[in-house]
């Protein structure tokens, strides 16, 4: 547990709870938590998304990266409260088993992780990453996710996952059409999924 | 036939649960436990006069405080000592911790108090709340400190030598003697640690109506922790189920078992009749799992005019902290796997193993190989330097050859097994290592580019790593009436690909699809009989077993379908699950349908399984289940090996290095490796990044910085500096595949491969760019930045082939390379 992210123990202040109302994966969700209660803890143990993961508890690993308005941030560094209205996507919301997002497709195809529990943290950086800079450098992709911490896979097949994703991203673009909202994926491996879904409600944004 | 599986780049079966964030590591079970918190020692070396809870009484959501008095007094063995997992007998003086310190705490992140609440929050507040009275004992910290023995960690062990060993094969004082050439080299390494993205944890449910437990642990060996449950808590094995789930890399540190956490998480649990979880933080890993790697050594060596060597004497000195529940392992494997692919001539190596007030030293990836590499190449580069000869043709002269294999070097290995070597092609790994780095081209332009003013230079290292080691794993292998094939091996995932290699294999042997093969691994329910995940053996020994276990069910379906399809067995294949006659595949049958007609049946339970009903069977004429046989269509096969098989490996790293702020940067990393036939290169090829990226980190940035206090100065990820991508190299890797005769697959490990030679890879290309010895790993730019300033200051004398070619202000007189190795100051 974060110190700093405590109030005096034990006292009143500890005790009260606030409604926390939010969008998570596009899917309006809520529960009372007391202020110190962490967006990390608040995804996995108040809304049981256990996709997101907590490495190192102080903002250095980025295994719990999630999207916060689109953007990556960090949700062991985040009190739940205070983001209370906003909208955040993680893993899960990135796409499912029959709907992988181009980053989840191509971290499987350029076996970019060994034992997964960096990994969400990767692909939530991954999949914010190509939305600004959708066809990056090797180096560029490299830079991209530096800021998180593998110990598994030396981050050769990241990089390589990176780049895969975005070409992935622009073979489905090519498929369906430019005018999808945010990155059409299949709903079933190789069938076209017409409507084209957003890559998650912040990654899409 | 259907394709081969077996040496083919299979994507994951894992990664689709894994990337949609539908894994179940530990922290995603038991969402309703209550939490453990620790109260833990912030002192190295201190008695405990007093335990106050009263503070902590009024925290809202408190449920329970545990004392070392509490686990006496619930009676037992949970508040023995915890275990001494590997007796060795030169380890005269092993000592234990106690799951909770009982009245001395030996470092730093030792538990003192177990507080049970509502949540984790809420279990801190109390434990803050906790007053624990120490009264101070010295510590001792690093392994000079130790060995000086002014001070001890353990009252009665005031030398702190925990263990002595001693090895010899011929007469290495008389071989010495009579060497034309000899130097000596002082060496030191120092500590890091496995540190996997998720810690550990212990989640337990206790079923009082049954009697019954259920641990789930992030652990390298659930079957060994539930004995050790089982023994603590004085239940009975069958009453005790320990489960793996997804574990979020492991790297060695949790093949180190029971913690005190597996033990008392367990015992609250029972003691509440709740579900009680324990998750450790970042901090608690660093101060209070284990860490590897400290070693201070001496090598003298004897060689002849061509540096062949004739002699070789080594002692070292190893940081086993502060208890050694593990043994000596990880000294044992440096003193035996010192000695690569070479022919030592004359061999003795002797260790003293000691104890610290900081955390215990257990296996981390490399397990004292790393040390043991870097003993033996800086050996290697001091004769190749002190000769005037090329560094990688010092190697090659000193190789064992494949005609000498199976090589015996008459000592004894870390599974008390001889050390013999199975196989390997040291001087064709080599040629395909020179071949990838272009080695004499490359050398060329080095040399160029000095004469530019670069500071650039090549290293190089060898190893041998025996793989696979004992006593045996074994897998169960059912195909049910769907005619989908379940696997199941004791042995734990880490993220080494488990689930498909061992399906790739299942799938072969049994001619299925893939999709249809499915395999748990570390699920006491599912297979009880297991060592463990360590010492790169999963794919030797899992791998093997499950072969061998596929192998009978084959025998079976085989056997059955020849019965109904009146045929010979030996006329029949398997081919995408369907039994079929070889060149007649009209007569078949579906190996679903073989596994309904495995199990005589009174009862249909659904359509297919009519066929095996009581009167839908014809031949009356025997038992409906003979007598040499079972029911189902499954098999249990066990392998152990003699011994294990010995993979290698030589690594080539380019680096150049800032001539104003000593910066290291790797401009290439190759790497040739030997692990036998490939399973699957692609996840072996991800296997060596990963080692290679931990070497890097080793080498170049992870230390464990203790104060004279025993203190942890950079126990987060702020301070103890794991490398991202921006510090990690491109990896280009060719394979060698020499068969191991050992095992049926003729597979050897691949798992820890690429850490081993970092250290020594690196010191040998610093060395080379610097044109002065090193001998302390790893290397920090500072540092790097002082040992400059003293090479220029005379204190370190030149190596004699940093000749003109070198620009620099450090253009000093070559002096012999002995001096300038013991002269240059050991670190402490």
């Amino acid at each position: 547990m974060s110190t700093e992210a405590r109030s005096t123990p034990g006292t009143a202040d500890s005790d009260a709870r606030h409604d926390v109302q939010l969008t998570v994966n596009g899917v309006p969700r809520g529960a009372c938590v007391p202020a110190r209660r962490l967006l990390s803890d608040f995804l996995r143990h108040d809304l049981r998304l256990t996709g997101t993961h907590v490495g190192c508890e102080h903002g250095v690993c980025g295994a719990c990266t999630v999207l916060l308005d689109g953007a990556p941030v960090r949700s062991c560094l985040l009190l739940a409260v205070t983001v209370s209205g906003h909208e955040v996507t993680t893993v899960e919301g990135l796409g499912g088993p029959d709907d992988m997002h181009p980053v989840q497709q191509a971290f499987q195809e350029c076996h970019g992780l060994q034992c997964g529990f960096c990994t969400p943290g990767f692909l939530t950086t991954a999949a914010a990453y190509l939305e600004e800079n959708p066809d990056p450098t090797e180096d560029e992709a490299r830079e991209a996710i530096s800021g998180n911490l593998c110990r598994c896979t030396g981050y050769q097949n990241i990089v390589a996952s990176v780049l895969r994703a975005a070409a992935i991203t622009r073979d489905r673009q090519a498929t369906f059409g430019h005018d999808t909202p945010g990155v059409s994926r299949p709903k079933v491996a190789g069938r076209p999924d017409e409507g084209g879904t957003t890559a998650g409600a912040g990654a899409g944004a | 036939m259907t394709t081969r599986l077996f040496g083919e780049p299979v994507l994951r079966v894992e990664d689709v649960k894994l990337v949609t964030g539908r894994g179940h590591y530990l922290d995603d079970l038991g969402h309703d436990a209550l939490a453990a918190a620790f109260v833990r020692s912030p002192h190295a070396h201190a008695r405990v006069l007093d335990i106050d809870v009263t503070g902590a009484l009024d925290v809202d959501g408190l449920v329970a405080i545990y004392t070392y008095e509490d686990l006496v007094a619930s009676g037992g063995a949970v508040a023995d000592r915890l275990p001494l997992l590997i007796p060795h007998p030169a380890l005269h003086a092993p000592r234990t911790g106690y799951p909770l310190a009982r009245d001395e705490v030996n470092h730093v992140g030792e538990p003192v108090v177990m507080v049970v609440a509502r949540d984790r929050y809420v279990a801190e507040d109390a434990a803050e709340r906790i007053m624990v009275t120490y009264d101070f004992l010295p510590p001792v910290v690093g392994v000079a400190a130790a060995r000086a023995a002014d001070r001890c960690v353990h009252e009665d062990v005031p030398d702190n030598v925990a263990a002595h060993l001693k090895q010899e094969v011929g007469d290495v004082d008389a071989a010495m003697a009579a060497a034309p050439h000899t130097l000596e080299l002082d060496l030191s390494i120092e500590r890091s640690a496995s540190m996997p993205m998720e810690g550990k944890g212990v989640l337990a449910r206790w079923d009082a109506a049954e009697g019954s437990m259920r641990v789930y642990s992030s652990t390298q060996t659930s079957t060994s922790v539930r004995a050790a449950v089982a023994a603590r808590l004085g239940l009975p094995l069958s009453k005790v189920h320990c489960i793996a789930p997804m574990v979020g890399g492991g790297f060695g540190v949790k093949i180190m078992h029971p913690w005190p956490e597996e033990v008392l998480v367990p015992w609250a649990a029972r003691e509440l009749d709740r579900e009680v979880k324990w998750v450790e933080d970042r901090r608690e890993h660093f101060v209070s799992s284990a860490h590897e790697r400290g070693q201070l050594q001496t090598v003298q060596v004897g060689f002849d005019d061509e540096g062949r060597l004739l002699a070789l004497d080594v002692r070292f000195w190893h940081d086993n902290g502060a208890y050694t529940p593990y043994g000596i392992i990880v000294p044992i494997i440096t003193s035996t796997q010192l000695l690569g692919p070479y022919k030592p001539g004359a061999y003795r190596v002797e260790f003293w193993s000691l104890y610290t007030n900081t955390v215990i030293v257990t296996p981390y990836r490399g397990a004292g190989r790393p040390q043991a590499c870097f003993a033996m190449e800086r050996t290697m580069d001091a004769i190749a330097e002190s000769l005037g000869i090329d560094r990688a043709e010092v190697r090659a002269r000193n190789f064992i050859t494949p005609a000498e294999m199976p090589y015996d070097h008459q000592l004894t290995f870390q599974d008390g097994r001889p050390l013999i070597y199975d196989s390997g092609d040291f001087p064709a790994s080599l040629d395909k290592l020179k071949k990838l780095v272009g080695w004499e081209q490359t050398l060329a332009e080095v040399e160029a580019a000095r004469a530019e003013g670069r500071r650039i230079g090549v290293g190089l290292a060898c190893y041998v790593e025996g793989t696979g080691v004992g006593p045996y794993e074994g897998a169960h292998v059912v195909v049910e009436s769907s005619g989908k094939v379940k696997v199941a091996t004791g042995l734990t995932t880490q993220g080494q690909g488990h689930f498909t290699v061992f399906a790739q294999i299942a799938a072969d042997e049994l001619g299925v699809p893939l999709a249809d093969v499915e395999v748990v691994t570390g699920d006491t329910r599912r297979f009880g009989y297991a060592v463990g995940t360590f010492a790169s053996r999963a794919a030797v020994m899992s791998g093997n077993a499950v072969a061998l276990a596929s192998r009978k069910v084959r025998a079976k379906a085989l056997r059955i379908a020849g019965d109904a399809l009146e045929a010979d067995p030996g006329d029949l294949e398997i081919v995408d699950g369907v039994v079929r006659v070889k060149g007649s595949p009209a007569a078949s049958i579906p190996l679903a349908t073989v596994a309904v007609l495995s199990n005589p049946l009174r009862y249909a339970f659904d359509e297919a399984s009519k066929a095996a009903t009581q009167f839908a069977v014809g031949d009356t004429s025997g038992p409906p289940v003979r007598e040499d046989d079972e029911p189902g269509l499954e098999g249990t096969d066990y392998y152990s090996p003699v011994g294990a098989t010995f993979a290698n490996g030589m690594h080539a790293v380019v680096v150049e290095t800032d001539p104003e702020t000593a910066e290291i940067k790797v401009l290439r990393y190759c790497v040739v490796h030997d692990c036998g036939p490939l399973i699957n290169p692609m996840i072996v090829e991800g296997q060596v990044h990963g080692g290679v990226a931990q070497g890097v980190g080793g080498a170049l940035y992870e230390r464990m910085e203790y104060d004279e206090n025993g203190q942890l100065l950079n126990a987060s990820f702020m301070d103890f500096l794991m490398p991202y991508a921006s510090e990690i190299p491109h990896i280009e890797i060719d394979h060698l595949e020499t068969r191991s005769p050992l095992n049926p697959l003729g597979i050897k490990g691949a798992g820890e491969a690429g850490v081993i030679p970092s250290a020594a890879v690196f010191a040998s290309a610093i060395e080379d760019a610097e044109g002065f010895v090193i001998t302390a790993m790893p290397i920090s730019p500072s540092e790097l930045f002082e040992l400059r300033r003293r090479h220029v200051a005379g204190d370190i004398p030149s190596l004699r082939r940093a000749g003109s070619q070198r620009a620099g202000p450090d253009e000093v007189v070559a002096q012999d390379v002995v001096e300038a190795q013991t002269n240059q100051e050991k670190p402490t």
